[in-house]
Formats: C-alpha cells, structure tokens, sequence
C-alpha cells in the first residue's frame, strides 16, 4: 500500500496544536509507517512537492499570506481538516475582530505603551513585501471548504492521533466523549 | 450637573422601597428625566436592598430605558415589516435630515434623539413613531418636517402634530391620539349588546365560583393570545393551587409584529377587559389583579386609570364588590419597557417582580408558582372579555360560534397590502380567501399568519381555515402583494425582529437567528449554494430545547419560507458551484491597506 502524504501548517495560531500532535508520543513511530509529510513545519518543507491526501489547518486567516497559503492547501490536499479553536472559529486572535484594524494597528504601532518611544517617526509597516492585514480574523471555513474539525484549545493528542489513524486506514472510529469535551 | 438635585429616593419610597417595583421605579426616572443616569443606580441599590448589578440587569434588559440622555424629544421609529412596506425608508430619511443626526444618534443640539424599535402595535396605520411616549401614525415626509420644525420652536410633544385625534375614545381628553381604531368588522365579542358590570352585578348573584368555571369549561373557550390553553382549566388549576395570596393577571403586552387587538380592546374596552379580571378573580379567589402592559401603550395611561377609578366608585372594583361580603378585588397597572419575551407569561411575571424578562423553566406553571410565588393566572385581554360574554349569553350560546373543533370568535389585526386594515371579529372557521376579499387585498403573493412565529402561507393554500387545528393565530395577519421581496422584505426583517428579542438565556435562541440571518444574506447576495440550503433546513432542529415559545418558533420566518416559498431560494442559488463563502481579499484588505498608507497588491 502506498503511504498517505499529510501536509499540515500553522496560520494565526500559536503553534500549540502541532505541540498537541507530538504528544502522541511513540504512536509517532506507528503513524511515520503509515504516512509521510509534504509541506509540514515537522519536516521543514515549506512548498509542497507533491498532491497530498490530508491537510492539517492551525490557525485562523488573519492576513493574505494565511488566504494564500490555505487556498496551497486546498488545492493540494483531497482531505482538509481546522484543527484546534483558532482554525474553527478564529480563537484568540479573533478577539481583534471587535475593534476597527485602524485601532488594532495604530495601538500596536503608535500608541502601545511599549511602541510609543520606539517609533517616535511614527512609522506603519507598509513595505509591500509585508502580508496585507484582513479587516477581521476569519475561520478557516470561510475561506476555503473545510471537510473535518478537530475541536480543542488544542485537541487532545488522542483525538488527533484517531482521527489521523481513521483518515488514512479508513476504518470508522469511534471518539470518546471525554476526548471531545471541552467544559 | 442637574441630575444630582434629583430626589431618587423620593421614587423609591413611593413604592415602599420595593425591590420586586424595580420596574415602577425606573420607569418614573426615565419618565422625569428622559433616561436613567448612572448615579442613580446606587441609590435603588441601597434603597431596595440590593446591589448595583441587580439594578443593572434589569436596566440593560429593556430598550427603551436609556443609559445616557436621549433628547429632548426621543424617536423611536418602528422598523417593523409593515412600516417598511408603507415607506418607512423616506420617513426615516427626513428624519434624519431635519434633526441632523442619524438614527441611533442625538442631534449635536441635543434636541432630538432618533432611534429604531420593533413593532409598536401600530401595523395598521404605519410607519408610526412613539415620541416621548406619545403615538404618530401614517407618517409621511411633510409630517415629519412639520413635527420637526415644531420640535425646533420648543412646543410641547402634544402639540407637535397638526392631524386629528382617531375616531372613539382616542379623541377623549385623557387620550387625545390620533391612533385610529379601523375596527372593521364587529362580532359578538365586540359588539356594544351588554352594558359593563351585568356580569358581576346580576350573574355573579346565581354563579358559584365553581358554576363560574364549569361554564368557562363547556364554552370551550381557549386562550387568545396564541398558545390556546383551556382557559376553564388554567381557572380551575388555580382555584385548587394552595397560596395566601392569589392574582390574576391581564398579559396586555402583545408584541407579536403585526398583532394590535389588544390595543384596540383597551381603547374601547377596558371596562370589559377588567371586568373579565375581576370575574376571574371571583372563580379563583384571588383579591389582587395587575395589568400587565407594554409600554408602547402608555399613552392610554390617563385613560386606563380613569377607568379603574370611576370602577371603584360604581363599586365593580374594591371591597364587596357589587355588595357581595367578602369579594374584594384591585387592580393596578404594571409597564414594561420594550422587550417582545414579556408577553411569555413567565418572563411576564419576572418583569413584573423587577427583574430581566427571562423565562422560567416550567414546571412549576403560574398557576402554582406564579407572581412573587403565588397562584397566578394570566390570560390574555381578548380571552378576559370572551368569558365576560361567556358568563352573561351562557356558553351554550358561545359553542354556536365557531367550528367544531374551535369555538367561538377570534379578533384579527389585519394589515399590510390591503384597503382595508384593522380590526376583524370572525368567528373561527374563515378560509384566508375569505378574510382576503374582506379586507380588499388583490394580486396577494402570501399571508403571514400568527406574526413572525406563525406561518408564512402563499395562495395554493389560501382555502386552508382559521382554527386550532389547521392556522391557529394569536391575530396577526399580514399581507404582502406580488412586488414585495418576500426573502429580502420580510424573513431577512423577522430574523432582525427575533435577534434583537432574544433574552438571550438560551445559545441556540441567541446564536441560531444570527446564523440563519448571515445565511440568509449571502444567499440574497448572490454567493449562495446548495449546502446553504440544506444547512438552513437542518439548523433550526436545535431550536426545540430552548426554554420558551419565542426561542422555540424563532427560526419560523426561515423554516415556514423555505418550505412554501422554496423557488424563491432555489432561483438564487449558484448553479454548478459546490462552495462559495463570499470571501473578498481586496474587500478584506482595503481598511488595513488604507491604514497604513500602501497599495493593495492582489
């Protein structure tokens, strides 16, 4: 059988649901016999090389290079899974989405207490080599079709790895409750 | 600052220092001083025992309370879907333009205040505006210039408008609106053949408060307001509930967008309505009676008040009542202060006692555990002047109306694309194409029945009957004709109604309407698909465990659409398109691009 090839990112998010990946611990050595990883911070290849079968998504969109890079995916992968908060419904970074970005980027730039001497020429990043910032923080399903959501700040390895484990063998898989509540 | 010489102990202690009269209390500080200043809060606290977030709660629930000061003159303009459709648009637009602010907002002068508001019970005449509490129907743009221009000169909120008062008691000295009554078509409810006071005066003589009951019983009479319970029942349940005290309440709070009956009975019929009280309180042994009203209607006020008195003199109300030992029964009057869940008999009692209009979990029912605890009944005022009727022509005679199944008359607020709006007696059993030729509507495209949480119903069921078991209403009828948008128009406005209406104690009742709203939207705009629909289908089943019939019918206006209108949506819908979220990257980024001074690159 041929492996299954996983590509996973991480857009505005804290990197906190790959850390939740890893800990599925040994089971690694299962999954690495099962599958192989493209375009993946776990391997360090940043363009994709190949079509992939599951895309894993952290993060919500929060700026054009997040669009680009989830539409890569989308594109790339048959299987697109939001795993974690950020990536289902925006999650911490989506707290900004209450406040005009005029504000957001004049406080961090301009009038935040650790920004006000620093940059007394009062200078915005506009270079356009910069990713543009969207007006809002946007869940990952409204920018693309999105197939599965892994719930969790962050999900639990356990969810992780079964819900892995169930995509590529295709077997049905059946979540405890525990592993999937968050209350 | 003028507000600190204000003497809010002085209204505290008007009402004993009540902590269950919060509602009295706040209503009096915004009535002197047009809002209820933050320092304010403090005082109630101390004074009724609480604390300041209590005071708060109940505060932040109601619209109509103000936080900060809303004008002198403070609009608040219906945007309910019958002033839309009667050319709310260019009103609103004038509005605007004379005061020089826009709604939400004060005039810089201070002078004028513009807000929104749901249904005020006005669909027959609109667009309608309350302004300082005093009703302006059939507004126009002239009008509104005039009523400006007025407001400029200072004149007072009873001289602003020029046109005359309304037919019946609206031209009394304690009403003088110019609300008109439209009541179109009388039946035997509203009927003027029976002289106030018979029932308790003569009836009352023969009747034990159990013969009260059983008549109620064999009429079969069931409540008007929507729900249709017994209303036999609900008295006999309350007779049998054990309390020191009981009360009976008259829900006059209808809400319901569409539906103005009540008002139209309280204007011309309040001797009945309280009568109807008072005959309830005999069959459940209850001495003390509140009606509960909207505050939208607080200009009949003076009026209601006047009534009650010259009651008590005749001696239909107060102690040993029309000279029978022993039955003492009053009345007061409780306001709300804008919010549609009060007319949930439970959040009724909430409000009443103080508190935010949310609704209990039942059991127990009012009838047990109701007003502050007690034994309750509450009924609607069209269903306390049906069993007024009942107790003095005998329900033998009541069972001859109707239909088998459904017996007796029902009031319907008929508006929208008719001539003829207003009020319609019909006993049960009408087909809509029998109300439709009554009221003259032509080229009709659908009829909403029930208001926002009834059925949206188009002409290939127009032969279906008003009745219980098939189209049971609480009286709204609106009508819309072949150029209305029925999407855009109408579902789009009633989801708006149910988002801001929500108590918001239930996540599916406070999130599902948004939802379904953003939906209903992106399909309007053009970037709808197939899953959209199939997600509009299957959403709404959540809606079933919230707590109350508002949360419950919520997602109606979508679900009722959807199935009878169903083209509408389809026609709309993207072909050969599988996903489409309506994401914009140059509409996304051109705030931020803006911001920080550079060219957005695509």
């Amino acid at each position: 059988m041929n492996k299954k090839v996983i590509a996973t990112t991480s857009l505005a998010g804290c990197f906190g649901c790959h850390m939740s990946f890893l800990d599925i611990d040994e089971r690694i050595l299962d999954l690495i016999e099962l599958v192989e990883f493209d375009k993946s911070p776990i391997d360090d290849i940043k363009k994709f090389t190949k079509e992939c079968d599951i895309g894993l998504i952290e993060g919500g969109v929060c700026n054009s290079e997040n669009v680009e890079v989830l539409k890569e995916f989308r594109k790339h992968c048959k299987i697109l899974v939001s795993f974690g908060e950020c990536a289902i419904m925006g999650g911490l970074p989506a707290y900004r989405n209450t406040i005009p970005i005029r504000e957001c980027i004049e406080e961090a730039y301009l009038k935040g207490p650790s920004v006000e001497e620093a940059n007394e020429e009062g200078i915005l990043p506009n270079d356009e080599e910069l990713p543009m910032l969207l007006d809002k923080v946007y869940p990952c399903h409204e920018i693309v079709k999105i197939d599965y959501f892994l719930p969790g700040c962050p999900p639990r390895a356990d969810l992780i790895w079964q819900t892995l484990y169930a995509l590529v063998t295709g077997e049905e898989t059946e979540i405890p409750y525990e592993v999937i509540k968050y209350d | 600052m003028k507000t600190t010489a204000f003497d809010f102990e002085k209204i505290t202690e008007k009402y004993g220092n009540d902590k269950t009269r919060l509602m009295d209390m706040l209503i009096d500080i915004q009535q002197e001083l047009g809002y209820v200043p933050q320092e304010a809060l403090p005082v109630l606290a101390r004074k009724t025992d609480t604390s300041q977030a209590w005071v708060e709660q109940t505060l932040s629930f109601y619209h109509f309370f103000r936080r900060q000061p809303s004008g002198k003159y403070t609009v608040f303009l219906n945007k309910s879907v019958v002033s839309w459709m009667m050319g709310r648009e260019r009103v609103a637009r004038t509005f605007e333009e004379e005061a020089g602010c826009r709604f939400g907002e004060v005039s810089p002068d201070g002078l004028i205040g513009l807000f929104d508001t749901s249904c005020i019970g006005m669909s027959d005449q609109e667009p309608a505006a309350l302004i300082n509490g005093k009703v302006f129907t059939r507004l126009t743009p002239f009008r509104v210039r005039e009523i400006v221009r007025n407001m400029r000169s200072g004149k007072p909120v009873t001289e602003l408008s020029t046109s005359g008062y309304g037919g019946g008691r609206n031209a009394l000295e304690v009403i003088r609106s110019e609300v008109r009554n439209n009541i179109q078509r009388k039946g035997p409810l509203l009927q003027d053949n029976y002289q106030y006071g018979e029932v308790l005066r003569q009836k009352l003589k023969t009747l034990s408060p159990e013969d009260v009951i059983r008549e109620i019983q064999l009429s079969e009479l069931r409540g008007r307001g929507g729900a249709g319970f017994p209303t036999g029942l609900k008295w006999e349940f309350c007779r049998k509930a054990k309390g020191e005290r009981k009360f009976i309440f008259c829900n006059a709070d209808e809400g319901e967008p569409g539906t103005f009956k009540d008002r139209v009975l309280l204007t011309e019929y309040p001797e009945l309505v309280f009568e109807g009280m008072t005959l309830a309180a005999y069959a459940v042994g209850a001495r003390e009676g509140i009606l509960y009203i909207r505050y939208e209607y607080k200009y009949l006020e003076e009026h209601l008040h006047t009534v009650l008195r010259k009651l008590r003199e005749e001696n239909l109300l107060g102690k040993d009542i029309a000279g029978m030992q022993g039955f003492d029964f009053d009345i007061r009057i409780q306001y709300g202060a804008g919010a549609y869940v009060c007319g949930e008999e439970s959040a009724l009692l909430e409000s009443a006692e103080g508190k935010r209009g949310e609704p209990r979990f039942k059991p127990p029912f009012p009838v047990e555990k109701g007003y502050l605890g007690f034994p309750t009944i509450i009924n609607n005022v069209e269903t306390l002047c049906d069993a007024v009727k009942i107790i003095h022509f005998g329900s033998e005679w009541y069972r001859s109306l109707g239909t088998e199944a459904s017996k007796g008359t029902k009031v319907l607020s008929i508006s929208g694309d008719c001539r003829y709006p207003g009020i319609y007696e019909l006993e049960w059993g009408y087909t809509v194409n029998d109300i439709l030729d009554m009221s003259g509507a032509e080229e009709v495209q659908a009829v909403q029945v029930g208001g926002p949480s009834g059925t949206l119903i188009g002409p290939e069921e127009f032969d279906r009957i008003l009745c219980y078991n098939d189209l049971a209403t609480g009286g709204s009828f609106i009508i819309f004709n072949q150029r209305r948008d029925l999407l855009r128009n109408v579902v789009l406005n009633f989801m708006e109604f149910f988002i801001e209406e929500s108590c918001g104690s239930c996540v599916p009742c406070r999130n599902m309407p948004w939802l379904l709203k953003q939906k209903l939207e992106k399909i309007l705009n053009g970037h709808g698909v197939w899953k959209d629909l199939e997600d509009l289908e299957s959403w709404p089943g959540i809606m079933r465990i919230n707590r109350c019939g508002l949360g419950q019918t919520a997602a109606n206006p979508v679900i009722s659409s959807l199935r009878n209108f169903r083209a509408l949506y389809e026609e709309r819908i993207q072909k050969g398109r599988s996903f489409d979220e309506g994401f914009e990257l140059e509409k996304a980024v051109e705030e931020s691009c803006k911001a920080v001074g550079r060219v957005p690159l695509i």
